[in-house]
């Protein structure tokens, strides 16, 4: 049966309140750090100081005899891991470095690398205990910047690391883990055709995902070895195998049980607590708490990549693309692995061009291991991508969505990367812009607007969810994704749908790893898709049972029966007369019918349909200080379709909030020696509520096929376009170019100077 | 050391704890008193997870101490709703999706009903400015602001004005 008949619908598409709305706002909700158990230990992880140093020594002995220490534990505590691709959580991992990220071994590789843990019977004396033991250093040289990572006399962080992907295989050791390359068609020739080439360089920083809860876990270990973890994250299946493996234990002895999460936009798809919190637990044989403080989720977990991206393109005078060339480097932090992959993927699947040569390369350097950041690797090489084509748009004296709509990518259109487009929403989300009264609103002096695109290809994979109808006629789903940012409704819409019943009667519920499928973590834009399509299909099995109950009931054929509205009816004249039976009047006999109602649907859901927005950003630009007000947004997007229209203009309006933090402010600052100076919310500034106007989130529907609904991920395009709309905008409004994330009062400031120098006071 | 004895009133009930000096009102109030509604998402006042009202005024309750407590009026998010109805600023935040990880939230909504015991008439740059020491990551503030300016409304409509 097919839902893509929007007028048909009755809950998908409504804003209704979502279910687990009530225990947020009374602050009942349970997040990782609000579990407590009876015997339960505090824990405190100890960090380098230094940004890289061997550990020489580890001696714990004082740390251990203060009273209410129970116990310590380093990396001598947990298995060596050996090298191993791991394919667990969002982006490239391995087991051995995810071992030696939560645990340093022989070496410390940034400022805030745990080098060992305490449990103790209060938080108060684990972290007196920390000071107490006494790590000792060979301080070595370190290397902060990307580029100068990438110097042929650089420090080297692993002297086992050789750049994969050229040849010859190089025979030194290197920080530059890996080179990509997508190459379409014929770069030179596509150049050779060009009648303007434009050539910049562009850089952003890393920034934090900056998650309002800090990581916390709870876990118990029995003596058997039963563990049970509690924690915030956003995978509980993605908990239990990272545990399993840095532990070298059984999945099946571990029960991981999702928390609440406080946040996560990538930086919760790896583990950092819950492996040192089960070894404390194990060796303590009570349960751990550990929670991180603000200070170690900057200094310890993972941000986004920065880097540098060089951008060079070719085109005719008409606006015509008729060459693409783009060279990242992107840092992963201490362990190999930063999301270069998509940052190449995305930087021009938006457009339909013949020449493209993409460069990419992974560089380790003493900084935290980055994580994963809504549509990791694409909002940098866009940032890059759509500046550069603001910077053509203005040579050529070509609107800048008319340039856009030009080059559009469009069904059938083959991406540097390999897949062909089909059923894309692009060229709809610019017609809306260009049609949005925002677009023509005029604007004053000082102030300037920026366009800037965004794709993100979105996933599916493995999901699990089940649908049970109970006694009197309600129903439960249970489903294997946290619930980042309200799917909880989503799945209990689509479930009631596709039943008939009412939203209200419908309760969903996020499963722990033993109660439901094994399911991919929450990321990727997956969850609505992919899971969204698991419920979807459970419901519909559970449709066919409640049709063949019918059938016995009325002692004719399932094939007689008709499900709508949430009733049983004969399916026609010649099925009998008979009066319709509701879900509730079928589950109330179905012990006399065949048992309960139920069914489980575990798939591994394909055709995750990209997204596309087009983003329009006004701001206006103190001479006087630097500042950059934004005074308009307008994001349009295609969603395919919206299951809870609330939830996705939520999702629009939270990435572009970042990405103007992203813009504008946020960075990771360093001092000489390599210790990060803004780890905390004071000196790392994310937009407050002040610092936005409201977000126009368009939402254009371009129904995705492959989904029940037709809906295509939502929550990672956003923060695409706009950093690049706000610099956009920003060189509307003064006439110079920024090249550089973020846009600081300071920065901005030096450019306006330039432009016109301050005169000085006459002497 | 010995603890401290604290008499105080929390969400209108009388309430007597032991705390160590060192111990915040945060701490307190997650740890001895089981009220986990207030966050910590800082333990420096830039955040404002952990917003509860004192005597009437804001106070992040990671930077007072539990001690600081004795004979004053606190009001935690578990103390917002009128029994078993939601206030008007709960009840907003729910019609209008203001809320997605929900970690803020608690702080948001205690910050903003206290906005409201102020004026029942703010302008949406009131409300911005008096809410800019609480941190949302999730929602971009927009929805925010409309359920704190709706629920303005709802309260003045109670108010008969």
């Amino acid at each position: 049966m097919s839902y893509l008949d929007k007028a048909a619908l009755k809950v998908v598409g409504t804003r209704p309140i979502r279910p687990d709305g009530v225990d947020k706002v009374i602050g009942r909700a349970s997040f990782g750090a609000d579990y407590t158990m009876p015997g339960m230990l505090w824990a405190k992880v100890k960090r380098s100081p230094h940004a890289h140093a061997r550990i020489l020594k580890i001696d714990t002995s004082k740390a251990e005899k203060l009273k209410g220490v129970l116990a310590v534990v380093t990396a001598a505590d947990f298995p060596n891991i050996a090298n191993e691709e791991a394919f667990v959580g969002e982006g490239p991992m391995n087991f051995r470095d995810l071992s030696r990220n939560c645990m340093a071994r022989d070496k410390a590789l940034y400022d805030g690398h745990a080098v060992a843990a305490v449990a103790a019977t209060t938080a108060a004396i684990a972290e007196e205990a920390c000071e107490l033991i006494d790590v000792q250093y060979e301080v070595l040289p370190h290397v902060i910047d990307v580029e100068e990572a990438m110097a042929p006399d650089a420090p080297v962080l692993h002297d086992d690391m050789f750049t994969a992907g050229v040849e010859p295989k190089p025979t030194k050791a290197s920080n530059v883990a890996k080179k990509i390359t997508f190459t379409k068609g014929d770069i030179a020739k596509g150049f050779a055709e060009a009648e303007v080439v434009i050539e910049r360089k562009y850089s952003t920083k890393p920034v934090h995902q900056a998650y309002i809860e800090p990581h916390a876990c709870v876990v118990a270990v029995a003596p058997d070895g039963q563990t049970t973890i509690w924690s915030s994250s956003q995978g509980q299946f993605m908990v239990r195998a990272y545990c399993a493996k840095l532990l070298g234990v059984d999945m099946a002895d571990i029960r991981a049980v999702p928390a609440e999460i406080g946040g996560g936009f990538g930086g919760k798809t790896l583990v950092y607590l819950e492996p040192v919190a089960m070894a404390l637990s194990k060796k303590t044989g009570r349960p751990v708490k550990l929670v991180m403080s603000r200070e170690e989720v900057f200094r310890g977990t993972g941000p986004a990549a920065g880097g540098t991206i060089e951008v060079k393109i070719g085109a005719k005078r008409s606006g015509r693309i008729t060459a693409a060339e783009l060279v990242l480097k992107y840092q992963a932090g201490a362990f190999a692995g930063s999301p270069v992959g998509p940052g190449c993927m995305c930087a021009f699947a938006m457009y339909d061009l013949d020449h493209v040569h993409i460069t990419g390369y992974d560089v380790v350097s003493n900084r935290p291991k980055v994580a994963a950041y809504r549509a990791p690797g694409a909002p940098n090489s866009s940032f890059g991508v759509e500046s550069c084509l603001d910077e053509l748009a203005r040579e050529l004296g070509i609107d800048p969505l008319a340039l856009r709509e030009m080059n559009a990518a469009r069904d059938g259109t083959k991406t540097p990367y390999g897949p062909t487009l089909t059923n894309v929403g692009y060229l709809q989300t610019i017609e809306a812009a260009k049609n949005h009264p925002n677009f023509k609103i005029p604007l004053g002096p000082n102030q300037g607007r920026g366009i800037a695109s965004g794709f993100w290809f979105n996933i599916g994979g493995e999901s699990s969810a089940s649908v049970h109808v109970n006694e009197d006629g309600t129903v439960a789903v249970v489903e294997g994704n946290p619930d980042i940012g309200g799917s909880r409704a989503s799945m209990a819409m689509m479930a009631a749908e596709v039943l008939g019943i009412p939203y209200e009667k419908v309760r969903p519920v996020v499963g722990d790893t033993a109660s439901i499928g094994f399911t991919f973590l929450t990321g990727g834009s997956r969850v609505t898709f992919a899971t969204g399509m698991a419920v979807t299909q459970a419901a519909e099995k559970v449709v066919e049972q409640l049709k063949s109950r019918a059938a016995a009931i009325w002692d004719i054929s399932p094939e007689a029966v008709e499900w709508k509205d949430g009733k049983a009816f004969p399916a026609g004249a010649n099925a009998g007369s008979f009066e319709p039976l509701s879900l509730a009047d079928i589950a109330v006999k179905s012990g006399r019918t065949g048992g309960p109602i139920t069914a489980e649907v575990s798939i591994n859901a394909q055709g995750a349909g990209p997204g596309f927005a087009t983003h329009i950003c006004d701001v206006e630009v103190d001479r006087e200080t630097g500042f950059v007000k934004i005074l308009r947004y307008t994001a349009v997007q295609d969603v395919g379709r919206a299951i809870h229209p609330s939830y996705v203009e939520g999702q629009i309006q939270g990435g572009v909030t970042q990405g103007v933090g992203w813009a504008l402010n946020e960075e990771y600052i360093y001092d000489k020696d390599g210790r990060l100076e803004n780890a905390g919310f004071l000196d790392y500034r994310i937009p407050v509520a002040s610092d936005m106007p409201m977000i126009d989130a368009v939402m254009v529907e371009v129904p995705n096929p492959r989904h029940p609904f037709g809906a295509r991920g939502v929550g990672e395009v956003p923060i695409v376009p706009p950093m690049a709309a706000v610099a956009n905008a920003i060189a509307d409004a003064i006439g110079a170019r920024m090249r550089d994330l973020p846009m600081s009062p300071p920065k901005v400031r030096a450019v306006l100077d330039e432009l016109d120098p301050p005169r000085m006071a006459a002497e | 050391m010995s603890k401290h004895h604290v008499t105080t009133t929390i969400n209108g009930e009388p309430m007597e704890y032991l705390c160590e000096a060192q111990q915040t009102m945060l701490d307190v109030l997650r740890d001895e008193l089981g009220l986990t509604g207030s966050k910590e998402g800082c333990s420096s006042g830039d955040c404002g997870a952990c917003t509860i009202i004192c005597d009437g005024n804001i106070v992040c309750s990671c930077l007072m101490l539990g001690v600081e407590a004795e004979g004053r009026e606190i009001t935690t998010i578990e103390g917002i709703a009128r029994g078993d109805e939601l206030h008007p600023v709960q009840q907003k935040f729910l019609e209008h999706a203001a809320l997605q990880c929900g970690f803020c939230t608690p702080g948001l909504i205690v910050a903003a009903k206290a906005l409201l015991d102020t004026t029942l008439n703010p302008t949406e740059e009131e409300a911005r400015y008096w809410l800019a020491g609480n941190l949302c990551r999730c929602t971009g503030y927009d929805k925010i602001l409309r359920a704190v300016m709706d629920a303005a409304s709802v309260l003045r409509a109670e108010a008969g004005r």
